[in-house]
């Protein structure tokens, strides 16, 4: 018998999947790894870690594993620590694991961006438990429901690593992948302090997100966890303004799933027109003052 | 120190991939092949490490196909001291070469395998997992700076809210991020060179089948073609009215 567990890691996680969990159409219990209580979406059975942090990822696969035996699929949001923590857990469990799920076909059968989301996959997997980490946009939240019976549970295992010099989010603005907004900057925006004042600047008027290119990153303008595209944070905002960006098959593939793309640039021919909603041709430095004018006002 | 870089053979990641009309497949005619860029970037720390003055024995390796010869001898180009192609016309998965590479990892005797964190064609970012939790050996995925000193790893990686640092002893497994560093430029001569060092061909080790098949490609949905705006008014009225500002 088919049994889904949802692997949330934080509480802003715990209402992502219900979408997914809907489309794959199976009973469903969430675990939630962090202390908090989760949002309802009609899971038969909740788990509460109440972890105080998310263990280096050899632990907590080595705990995940054990408590997700009985699962027939596991299956977390798309982020780095889901990657790093659930294929560990695949490879414990002997299990298949499908990473980036965007559309569920069947039980078994799922559909994923290959080539940075240039093309789409359609993947069969055979008989084994099946591990997913799930891109939430491409699903339609149902309506909320209450959940099932929660219990308390105690997930450890000892680390093989020692952690240390952790560095946390400067703190303030929305986490990129939840945001309604995100506006995102490019290299032409010269240094830190310059994408902070423009870019930040426009961010914090409309209550969103900073999100940045490699290219931005690369060259230190932008801190690493900003970076938006196949190798960074992949995006779902209501809006994502692009200013300065030139628009990399692999910048887009973060982005394609916003619901309006807006591009500032003064290049006309640069490829982000071909895929924003609403294109500008401009100077960003003249353009972002303005604009931030204008929802101020 | 044994130090083991698996690279992929991979379609130029910067050329246009397109599935086969059928669906059945991807239409590789004409496309150059290169070496996964993030497996180059982790050979590179392997070369580095070496340079460095850690005494290192680097070997490369691929499983699949025969053409993977040429992104070993590359390899080899780079400072690799020997490649190993583990030979198969079969279904491979991540976790089918997972598996083989664990069963190389044992019979070489590997101190590190340095990875890259996933492959630019399938974006499937799993074997470096696979193959630590197969091993039992500690991970590091996401590296941007690697050390190697006293029996241990130390390895500082990006997270989703910023960065970390593990420390393990070694044997561990460790995925290379953009950010480790910029891989040295190889030049022809260099790859002709790199004729006169050992490349092994071998048969599979395991039986291990494919898990995750791919069944079906075809192109992602079109965006609905957009417009430009010639002024920032005409773009604030745009945005109220499809009700994403206020």
């Amino acid at each position: 018998m088919s049994r889904l567990l949802i692997v949330a890691f934080d509480v802003a996680e715990s209402s992502s999947l219900a979408g997914f969990a809907d489309a794959l159409g199976i009973p469903f219990d969430l675990l939630l790894l962090s202390a908090g209580v989760p949002a309802p979406i009609g899971a038969e059975k909740v788990f509460l870690a109440g972890m105080p942090s998310i263990p280096v990822a050899d632990a907590m696969a080595k705990a995940l594993a054990r408590f997700a035996a009985p699962y027939t699929h596991v299956a977390a949001v798309s982020s780095m620590r889901s990657k790093d923590i659930l294929a560990r857990t695949a490879g414990v469990l002997d299990a298949a694991m499908v990473t980036d799920a965007v559309e569920v076909l069947g039980v078994r059968k799922f559909k994923r961006p290959v080539f940075a989301g240039t093309v789409m996959a359609t993947v069969e997997v055979a008989p084994s438990a099946i591990l997913l980490t799930v891109r939430p946009a491409g699903f339609e939240a149902p309506e909320p429901a209450p959940n099932g019976p929660a219990e308390n549970v105690v997930l450890d295992a000892d680390s093989m690593a020692e952690r240390s010099a952790v560095s946390a989010r400067s703190g303030g603005r929305p986490d990129l992948t939840q945001a309604k907004v995100i506006v995102s900057g490019g290299r032409p925006l010269k240094d830190a302090a310059t994408f902070e004042r423009v870019v930040g600047g426009l961010a914090d008027a409309l209550g969103g997100a900073v999100g940045a290119t490699r290219a931005a990153v690369d060259s230190g303008i932008a801190p690493n966890e900003l970076q938006v595209g196949q190798t960074g944070k992949i995006v779902a905002p209501d809006l994502y303004i692009a200013a300065g960006i030139s628009g990399s098959t692999q910048h887009m593939a973060g982005i394609k799933d916003s619901k309006v793309i807006v591009a500032i640039n003064k290049d006309p021919d640069a490829p982000i027109f071909e895929a924003a909603d609403l294109g500008l041709v401009a100077d960003l430095y003249e353009a972002i003052p303005e604009l931030l004018a204008k929802v101020k006002s | 120190m044994n130090i083991l870089v698996p690279v992929k053979r991979v379609p130029d990641p910067y050329a246009k991939v397109k599935p086969l009309p059928d669906g059945s497949g991807l239409d590789t005619a004409g496309l150059k092949f290169e070496v996964n860029p993030f497996d180059e970037i982790a050979l590179e720390e392997a070369v580095r490490l070496r340079e460095k003055g850690l005494p290192a024995s680097i070997t490369a390796v691929s499983v699949g196909a025969a053409e993977c010869e040429e992104q070993l001898r590359k390899a080899l180009a780079m400072g690799a001291d020997q490649a190993i192609l583990v030979e198969t016309s079969d279904a491979l998965d991540s976790s089918v070469v997972a598996a083989e590479l664990a069963a190389l990892v044992l019979e070489l005797g590997i101190d590190l395998v340095l990875m890259g964190k996933q492959a630019t064609d399938d974006d499937a970012n799993q074997v470096a997992q696979l193959l630590a939790a197969k091993l039992d050996w500690p991970q590091a995925t996401f590296a941007s700076a690697v050390e190697v000193a006293d029996g241990r790893v130390v390895v500082k990686r990006e997270t989703d809210t910023g960065e970390e640092t593990l420390s393990m002893r070694l044997p561990a497994v460790v995925s290379a991020d953009l950010r480790l560093n910029e891989p040295r430029y190889i030049a022809l001569p260099g790859i002709i060179k790199a004729r006169s060092k050992p490349l092994e061909r071998r048969p599979r080790a395991t039986e291990a089948v494919a898990k995750v098949r791919v069944v079906f490609y075809e192109a992602p949905p079109a965006r609905e073609p957009g417009r430009k705006v010639s002024s920032v008014d005409e773009l604030v009225a745009a945005l109220k009215d499809r009700g994403v500002i206020a």
